[in-house]
């Protein structure tokens, strides 16, 4: 049994650590929590507000998330639903895909996945909701792109920082120029939100972006709860059987010697 | 026996016309195996288990998956999520296909460590081989159905290396394809493949693998045969039947495989991303290569020996080789000996040595290769064809000093440990006073 622990933790460590990139950006850490409703609940409201009018979550339906969220169907269809779709409908934005194209220069990507698509390998399987919450809080003022912003996370991303009345733009941060001082070559390391200048506090906002990211980990796979509480019965059960099962195994094999 | 059954109702009935008692005696309450199979004798019935699971999950996702590229990638997300308990069925599939890998991985290590390979099993050794390579086959195919990108670019980069085949190598891919590239075309044909030809073949071959087992009969850790010693009425002294107790037995194997199995189910399924991939939860897109394009995990080892090679149609017969050498292992070993446990210290460390090959081969192949890395590959690679090499020269020459066999079964490394710790407390206490007679 030993033999099989050791070599199954050898098989599965060691194309795990292939994950490691050598990113060298550091992302924040998001934490976020699925137990919390209320959270779940203001996620979903800022995204149906900040969000959908550009991103679909094209394989979640409204119902759905009433059914998992704790809103209910009148209450989804009052508040969340804008756009006339019926209950059982998908989460899709009303924009135009050839709009979308000809107004922003890319098509924005559908989010139902970005949680599990930017998860990392190995012990990095958080780092999706950790990108983007990463990205959403780094966004600073840049002048030489077409949105006035850009981003540590996407360089050049052609979205705009659509949050900007409630975190306000943050000033890029530069690393300190080392040999030649080139200012072209400045490099940003870091954003600093300048005070006052959004209609949310550094706080607030940070909360309210972690709510968008806990909504957007429900969304990735909105069984993840009920999975991993159905584990411990069917778990329960297993270690019963095996119990039953090798007592009965002892009294076949008494005879063996 | 066999008469009372004949006389006897439904049984008697169904034997007179179809061979149930026949079959049910020689397969397995008549079957006798040795009595001494240890933790390496659960994987054959696993992988029997695995293969079952497979079947039935596969038939149920078939129900509502949708062979092609427009919705492909949205019915395996409605199966997550719109059906009941689909996501379920999906995972244990998902799941189930990395651990028919595990398991047949170990099951062939068995093979090597006790030469379950040698006369007279070749022909079995060569049947499971054919097993292994059918079921890589089903595995590539049924990669590609979710079509993430991590299924587009991995199928285009394997139905790729048949280009490099000589004079028809284009014509090659692009009549495997169906198209010039990976497209709608190849979904439905790797479907198809996947669903039925594959499995069909697969099922046919565990059969033969069977009759062909219970033909020769089970070797055993200590690599001897038991039907050396028999008792008056011809069974093996070291057999016991296979119903009950291997039945009963491998009931045990089967739940604490189950174990392990529901923890990656329920609480991880994407296994830390190495079973379900970051990059698969991304549609298919064949404008844009990703970054760095990796096989899962279980085709990494061979991925790597492809990769180490600088030429594209050497690497090619670099992969096949490696897969293809395996078959041979009956005719190059040629020991004195069956089991690891009597083998010379040669064998042993040569074996260790594939074994530490194979694994550094397979982190190497799901990593984007860098020149350092390479070399590494390339050494890994010379150990993996060394070791046949080695076998080879070592036993053909009668280099090995093997221990002697025992006549009978013996229980193993659990009571040969304190057997061997005594063995040097004697050593020890013989050789001290030598060293004090000098004095």
């Amino acid at each position: 049994m030993k033999k099989l622990a050791c070599l199954l933790v050898i098989l599965l460590s060691v194309p795990g650590l292939a994950g490691a990139a050598d990113e060298t950006l550091r992302l924040m850490d998001v934490r976020t929590d699925l137990s919390d409703k209320a959270s779940l609940q203001r996620g979903a409201k800022y995204f149906v507000n900040y969000c959908l009018g550009c991103h679909s979550l094209k394989y979640l339906r409204y119902q759905r998330l009433g059914q998992d969220l704790d809103i209910p169907d009148e209450l989804v269809e009052k508040y969340l639903i804008w756009d006339g779709s019926k209950i059982s409908s998908p989460m899709t934005s009303a924009m135009r895909l050839e709009d979308a194209d000809n107004w922003l220069g890319a098509i924005p990507m559908d989010l139902t996945l970005a949680i599990r698509r930017h998860s990392g390998g190995g012990l990095r399987v958080g780092r999706g909701a950790d990108w983007v919450y990463t990205y959403l809080n780094t966004f600073y003022r840049d002048d030489k792109t077409p949105t006035g912003v850009n981003n540590l996370v996407i360089p050049n991303a052609s979205m705009p920082h659509v949050l900007w009345r409630l975190q306000g733009i943050p000033e890029p941060v530069y690393a300190r120029a080392e040999d030649d001082g080139s200012a072209k070559q400045r490099k940003v390391v870091g954003v600093k939100i300048p005070e006052g200048g959004g209609a949310l506090s550094e706080a607030e906002y940070h909360r309210m972006t972690r709510d968008i990211v806990n909504f957007l980990v429900y969304a990735s796979e909105p069984i993840q709860s009920a999975r991993k509480a159905l584990g411990l019965p069917v778990l329960l059960f297993l270690i019963v059987f095996l119990a039953i099962i090798y007592l009965l195994k002892q009294e076949y094999w008494k005879d063996v010697h | 026996m066999s008469g009372d059954a004949k006389a006897r109702g439904l049984r008697g009935w169904i034997d007179a016309r179809f061979p149930f008692t026949k079959l049910w005696e020689e397969h397995a309450a008549k079957y006798y195996a040795p009595k001494n199979f240890n933790f390496w004798y659960y994987f054959g019935s696993l992988a029997i288990f695995v293969l079952v699971l497979q079947l039935f999950t596969g038939i149920w996702l078939t129900m509502y998956y949708k062979p092609s590229a427009e919705h492909a990638f949205a019915s395996v997300e409605y199966i997550m999520r719109d059906v009941h308990w689909g996501w379920l069925i999906r995972y244990l599939h998902s799941t189930g296909a990395s651990a028919f890998f595990i398991v047949i991985y170990l099951h062939m290590f068995r093979g090597l460590l006790y030469g379950s390979y040698r006369k007279p099993r070749e022909l079995l050794w060569l049947i499971g081989m054919a097993i292994y390579a059918i079921l890589m086959a089903e595995a590539f195919f049924g990669y590609l159905l979710p079509w993430g990108q991590m299924s587009y670019w991995g199928a285009q980069v394997i139905t790729s290396l048949f280009g490099a085949v000589p004079g028809i190598g284009e014509k090659l891919m692009i009549w495997i394809r169906g198209d010039y590239t990976v497209s709608d075309v190849t979904l439905n044909r790797f479907f198809a493949l996947h669903v039925a030809a594959m499995p069909l073949l697969l099922v046919l071959l565990v059969v033969v693998h069977l009759m062909a087992l219970h033909e020769v009969g089970s070797n055993n850790p200590d690599g001897i045969d038991i039907k050396r010693h028999k008792d008056a009425n011809g069974i093996p002294l070291d057999g016991i039947p296979f119903h009950p107790y291997y039945t009963v037995k491998d009931m045990v194997g089967v739940t604490v495989f189950l174990i392990v199995f529901a923890l990656v189910v329920f609480y991880s399924p994407t296994m830390l991303g190495l079973f379900l991939e970051p990059e698969n939860f991304e549609p298919a897109n064949p404008l844009k290569t990703p970054e760095h394009i990796a096989p899962v995990w279980y085709f990494t080892p061979f991925y790597s020996i492809l990769r180490c090679v600088p030429d594209k149609l050497w690497g090619v017969v670099a992969l096949a080789a490696s897969i293809f050498v395996l078959f041979l292992l009956p005719w190059l070993d040629r020991g004195r000996v069956r089991s690891v446990r009597y083998r010379g210290r040669g064998f042993k460390i040569a074996l260790a040595l594939f074994v530490i090959a194979v694994l550094i081969l397979g982190h190497l192949g799901a990593k984007p290769p860098t020149p350092g890395r390479n070399l590494v590959a390339r050494s890994c690679a010379v150990l993996y064809f060394g070791y046949f090499v080695f076998l080879w020269v070592y036993t053909f020459f009668d280099l090995e000093k093997t221990k002697p066999e025992p006549e009978r079964v013996t229980n193993g490394s659990v009571k040969w440990i304190p057997q061997w710790i005594q063995w040097q407390r004697l050593e020890k206490a013989k050789r001290e006073p030598e060293r004090v007679s000098p004095k």
